[in-house]
Formats: C-alpha cells, sequence, structure tokens
C-alpha cells in the first residue's frame, strides 16, 4: 500500500485546477443529461418541467464558462464538452431515469450534488494556506456565487417535487 | 470522502491484506501518520461501533465499519477511473490520494455516471498497485532511443 496523505485542504495550484476541471465535468454532465432527458421525454413533458430542464441546462452553461475562466489563469485546459456529451450518451441507457419522477430526482441530485462540491471546496480553500496564482478574493466570490445558485435549484426543484 | 472513511478504507483493504486484524502500526504507515494519530483515530471509530480492538492483536472492522469502508473504495475506484480515463491523468494514483478527502459520495456517485466500472468493484482494487486491478490504462508512450 502506499501512503496517503489526511488532509482536507487544497494544497497548490495543480489541485486547485484539477478540481475546477471536476467542476467543470460535473456542470457538462448536468447539461448532456438534461439534454438527454427532453429528448427522451419530449412527448410528455409539460411547460413546467421543460423550463426547469431548459434553465438547469442553461445554468450549467454559465457555471462551465466561469470555471474556465478560472483555470484559464492557472494554465489548464478546460474537458470539451463534446468528450463529456458522448460519455453521458454512452452510458445513458444504464443510468437514465424511468418517468417524470425520475427525472426531477435525477434534477434534484444534480443540484445537490454541484452543491455539496462547491461548498466542499470552498471549505477546503479557505482552510488552505497556498498562495494561488489567481486572485483568492475573486477565486471564492466566484465558487460562493454558483454554490448559491446551485442552492437556489435544490430549492425549486423540491418545490416542484412536493407541488406534484 | 472525510478523514474516518480514508481511515476505514486503509484499515479494510490492510485486514484483508494481512487476512486478520490490522495493526496499528500497518495503518499508521499506510496513512503517512503518527501511531499516536491512528491510535486516536481509532479510538473514535471504536465509540462510532465501526471498529473493535483487539489487544496485542490490532484493529479489526465491524459489519457497519466494512459496509463504510467498502464504499469509500468504492469512491476511491470511482475517482481513479475518471482520473486515468476522462481526464487522462498519468499518476492517477497520487492524484486521487490528494482528491479524495475533498471529493464527496454524492460526487462520486455523478462521475460514475460517465465511467465504465466493473460490477465486481471495490473487490477487484488491488492494494500492491494501489488500483483496481481491470483499470485499463493506455500505455505511455516509448520514447524512440536516440541513434
Amino acid at each position: 500500500m502506499v501512503a496517503v496523505s489526511v488532509s482536507q485542504r487544497v494544497a497548490s495550484d495543480d489541485q486547485l485546477a484539477r478540481l475546477l476541471q471536476i467542476g467543470i465535468v460535473l456542470e457538462e454532465v448536468v447539461e448532456a443529461r438534461t439534454h438527454r432527458h427532453y429528448r427522451q421525454l419530449d412527448a410528455e413533458l409539460d411547460e413546467e418541467i421543460e423550463t426547469l430542464l431548459a434553465d438547469a441546462a442553461e445554468e450549467s452553461a454559465d457555471h462551465r464558462e466561469r470555471l474556465e475562466a478560472l483555470i484559464e489563469g492557472l494554465g489548464v485546459d478546460s474537458v470539451p464538452f463534446g468528450e463529456i456529451e458522448s460519455l453521458v450518451d454512452a452510458r445513458y441507457g444504464r443510468t437514465r431515469p424511468e418517468d417524470f419522477d425520475g427525472v426531477l430526482y435525477d434534477q434534484l441530485c444534480n443540484e445537490e450534488t454541484a452543491y455539496k462540491f462547491y461548498d466542499d471546496l470552498i471549505e477546503a480553500i479557505e482552510d488552505s494556506e497556498a498562495a494561488f496564482s489567481i486572485d483568492r478574493g475573486e477565486l471564492l466570490a466566484t465558487l460562493t456565487t454558483i454554490r448559491d445558485e446551485e442552492a437556489e435549484g435544490v430549492r425549486k426543484v423540491t418545490e416542484v417535487m412536493e407541488r406534484r | 470522502m472525510n478523514t474516518a472513511d480514508q481511515y476505514l478504507k486503509t484499515i479494510y483493504v490492510v485486514q484483508e491484506t494481512e487476512d486478520g486484524p490490522a495493526s496499528t502500526g500497518s495503518i499508521a504507515d499506510a496513512l503517512g501518520v503518527s501511531p499516536a494519530s491512528a491510535n486516536e483515530m481509532i479510538g473514535k471509530l471504536e465509540e462510532r461501533g465501526l471498529a473493535e480492538h483487539e489487544k496485542y492483536k490490532g484493529v479489526r472492522l465491524t459489519d457497519d465499519g466494512i459496509v463504510r469502508a467498502r464504499d469509500a473504495l468504492q469512491t476511491y475506484c470511482i475517482i481513479e477511473r475518471f482520473l486515468a480515463n476522462v481526464l487522462a491523468v498519468e499518476d492517477f494514483q497520487a492524484e486521487a490520494r490528494e482528491l479524495e478527502a475533498v471529493i464527496d459520495d454524492t460526487v462520486a456517485e455523478r462521475l460514475d455516471t460517465i465511467i465504465d466500472r466493473q460490477p465486481e468493484c471495490p473487490d477487484c482494487f488491488d492494494p500492491e498497485t494501489d488500483a483496481c486491478a481491470c483499470l485499463e490504462v493506455a500505455p505511455t508512450p516509448v520514447e524512440p532511443e536516440q541513434q
């Protein structure tokens, strides 16, 4: 076995860049899965769910762009959306939701997962004393805005689920 | 994955490898911490009913501890597979060890929707290579020798 480092802090530019890349992939997964739900349940979707999915895809694309702007400052490449989209497509048959409830539940998982990811990341950056090549204040402000939008997303989906 | 989960995963792998209780020394070595730190966390795991300490023998996970340890190992395998196959990270083991504390199980579950993990996971984990035995990694191109 190889020794592991028991630490919950972000210690370097490289580690930060990798975590932001993972954030980009998570957003891309949301975007691609949302498009697939849209296509799969096309005939049955009602206006409320359609709007919810369209807004979620748009928000993910916006988050992705903001994360891309951050990693650009760290000299790391983004992960092409087409690549993640084809991976989602390849495994969608095995992981797709069966019905409306499933779509909403999947959407809730998307929002909750993203919220948890950004919340953990913010905490790990705040706990770290490492100096990053990008402005720490700007980094935390961007991540906090994104996290709060994810929290709002959780609230919106929960509201729709409770009403139906 | 939090620190307790990292310990559970490590104890699980050591007890499977040694086919018996895991000694505090082996756990501390595997985690790169002092035996005193390892003892402290083992005490907390015992209080939570996740591990049992047998005097002069070492630590053994309870059934609840094993369930959590296997979940943690699975999360680790997902992170490794994601890094190796999606982001093409060469030294995916080292990066997975760095990232596992910051990546939550729910996040790993989402990443799992785009990787091709085998149903036998995490039994396919090989402690020698610190990676899944089924993981296919593209070979590193060999530099042509200078004439």
